[in-house]
């Protein structure tokens, strides 16, 4: 009774159609969404999984996520370097500033200090020129996305100077970093630069970051940091977790996509549901019929469920289809950075689908379970 | 072999509705013989339709019992009755109730998918059975496309298909001119004569009562009369 159920199904172009595009709707929608979303929260702890060789970060205890700075002064790094199991402690600094080219074109990038001697804090991944080279005078490391906006379309190029805070800067290097949540470019230079470039201010550590020594747990390395310092220290997944926590609860955002993933269940459930029904109405007489020829109930449950699992593979696959080539397309554009279509999200979406399914599928199937077969005879 | 192939004894059947108790079926008792023609006939809302739903198991009846071949209908499962329809009924409807989206030969196929045979066998007993109905060149056209005489004669070939033991057709005739009214029948007269097959046919169609072994008359839900066809014997 398969191939029944199947012809049954694709014999009525519209009503099948209908419900494939319901499916496919709901799963473009709810992946497409859930995966900006987590894109969108990754690039809010971005910059602190890109610095792997640390596992602390020590801050101002105000502050409550990684875009918020208030700069420390410096003798609190030889503080922390003092607590018991620290490994080593290195200067961060991260803010705001604007470029300018000799062309007179100006950007607003994020700048980096990193550490003088050992460049803790440097660019994960070099495109051209070493990280090395960091080291030379002016010199800064400029990311792709950098290159990009400033100078579309031109092939990577090292050497180019440009105006920081009406200070010569020398490209010395393109890299690939983690897009942050402000889709500026980043920009990396020695920590010893950041008093030239940023305009005012005596503090300029904006973090200190540090490694716990052997035989200690990051934990317990943050917590006697905390102890011997009023600053607040935490292990880097605390930190992740936190600035995350930040935007989920102090921003309109999770509010925003949540609001439209669910537009995508709630739209994608009635426009199945309404389709099946009527489908299935519209067929009340032909699965009296078969009830009445002979065929159980047991037989007509399965059939609504292929139907049912059909236009979901479909629709699901075609959803699916249509998410990836999104991200796929976009896969080039600055903004679009960090955002993937992830495996645990097509999975998530592939669950979702079922739930949706089931649900538009319990009226239409307890419609055609107690259907009575003898109306076959009433005209 | 019993000369009967089903029977209902003392049949009565209650219909509710807002506060009101119908009685549509008083105190019915009734043999179908084996092999014969026998018809139900009334007029429109005699409960003739409710009497060959109890039957066939399809309603359960208020009080008495209907046997097939012995069996007590009432004692089964709803799966088991569905079961029993698909094994030893062959239905035929007056609206024919085909699947539009089927084409005749996968319509007729229906109780042989049912039953779990495999798709290209049963499509291949199937085009058989429209064959010997003269169907056999439109096995693959879309009921759509049929005319309402072919369509009757796809019924046909859907509860036939199967070899069922007692074919119960719902005014077959009712649905189609004089001409195609009376091929059906006869058609349905020859397969009962040639397969010892039992058929009973509800009509209020008396055109066809000529092909008839036994008639019997229904009036507001209670038998009236039967009739025995002349030079045929059926034990009481």
């Amino acid at each position: 009774m398969h191939i029944v159920a199947l012809k049954m199904l694709v014999g009525n172009r519209a009503k099948y159609f209908g419900l494939v595009f319901g499916v496919m709707f709901a799963t473009l929608l709810m992946s497409q969404q859930v995966s900006m979303f987590i894109g969108i929260l990754d690039r809010t702890s971005s910059q602190i999984l890109d610095i792997s060789e640390a596992d602390i970060w020590v801050m101002s205890p105000e502050m409550s996520y990684a875009d918020e700075i208030k700069p420390m002064p410096e003798f609190e790094l030889y503080k922390i370097r003092g607590a018991e199991g620290v490994k080593w402690a290195v200067p961060l600094f991260k803010g705001m500033m604007s470029i300018k080219t000799f062309q007179g074109k100006l950007q607003q990038i994020i700048l980096m200090g990193v550490d003088n001697q050992t460049l803790i804090g440097k660019p994960p991944k070099m495109l051209a020129g070493k990280w090395e080279n960091l080291r030379e005078h002016n010199a800064i490391i400029m990311d792709k996305s950098g290159w990009d906006y400033i100078w579309p379309n031109r092939p990577l190029e090292l050497g180019i100077e440009i105006e920081l805070n009406e200070k010569i800067a020398k490209i010395v290097g393109i890299c690939q970093s983690s897009p942050p949540f402000m889709t500026s470019p980043v920009v990396f230079t020695q920590f010893k630069n950041v008093r030239k470039y940023v305009p005012s201010g005596r503090k300029h550590m904006s973090f200190v970051v540090a490694k716990a020594d052997d035989g200690f747990s990051p934990i317990e390395v943050a917590e006697n940091i905390s102890k011997k310092t009023y600053l607040q220290a935490l292990t880097s997944k605390e930190f992740q977790w936190r600035s995350i926590n930040h935007y989920l609860t102090k921003t309109g955002i999770p509010i925003n996509f949540g609001i439209t993933v669910a537009l995508g269940f709630i739209i994608g459930a009635i426009i199945v549901a309404q389709t099946l029904y009527i489908f299935v109405i519209e067929n009340i007489k032909q699965f009296a019929a078969l009830k009445a020829i002979g065929v159980t109930n047991n037989q007509i449950l399965v059939m609504v469920l292929i139907q049912t699992a059909v236009v979901a593979a479909i629709g699901f696959s075609i959803g699916i289809g249509l998410a990836a080539l999104f991200f796929e397309s976009t896969a080039h554009l600055n903004t679009m950075r960090g955002f993937y279509l992830l495996p645990e999200v097509v999975m998530g979406t592939a669950l979702t689908i079922i739930v949706i399914m089931l649900i538009a599928s319990y009226t239409s199937i307890r419609k055609v379970m107690s259907v009575d077969p003898a109306t076959v005879f009433r005209n | 072999m019993s000369e009967f192939i089903a029977k209902a004894e003392n049949i009565k059947m209650f219909f509710h509705s807002d506060n009101e108790k119908t009685q549509v079926i008083h105190d019915v008792s009734l043999k179908i013989p084996s092999g014969k023609i026998t018809m139900l006939v009334g007029p429109s809302g005699c409960g003739k339709t409710t009497l060959i739903s109890i039957l066939t198991g399809m309603l359960k009846p208020s009080s008495g019992e209907v046997f097939y071949k012995d069996k007590k209908i009432s004692s089964l499962s709803e799966n088991d009755k569905a079961i029993l329809r698909r094994k030893e009924f062959g239905l035929v409807f007056q609206q024919y109730n085909l699947i539009e989206t089927l084409t005749a030969a996968e319509n007729v196929a229906i109780p042989l998918l049912a039953d779990g045979m495999d798709f290209n066998n049963a499509i291949r007993h199937a085009v058989r059975v429209l064959q010997t109905l003269d169907l056999g060149n439109r096995a693959d056209f879309m009921p759509s496309t049929l005319s309402g005489g072919e369509q009757q004669r796809v019924a046909v070939a859907r509860g036939l298909v199967h070899n069922p033991n007692l074919v119960v057709c719902d005014e077959p005739t009712a649905a189609l001119d004089a001409k195609n009214g009376k091929n059906i029948i006869a058609l349905l007269s020859k397969i009962a004569k040639e397969k010892h097959k039992s058929v009973l046919i509800v009509t209020h169609d008396n055109r066809i009562f000529e092909y008839a072994d036994l008639i019997i008359h229904m009036d507001d839900g209670r038998i009236e009369k039967e009739e025995n066809k002349p030079g045929t014997q059926i034990e009481k």
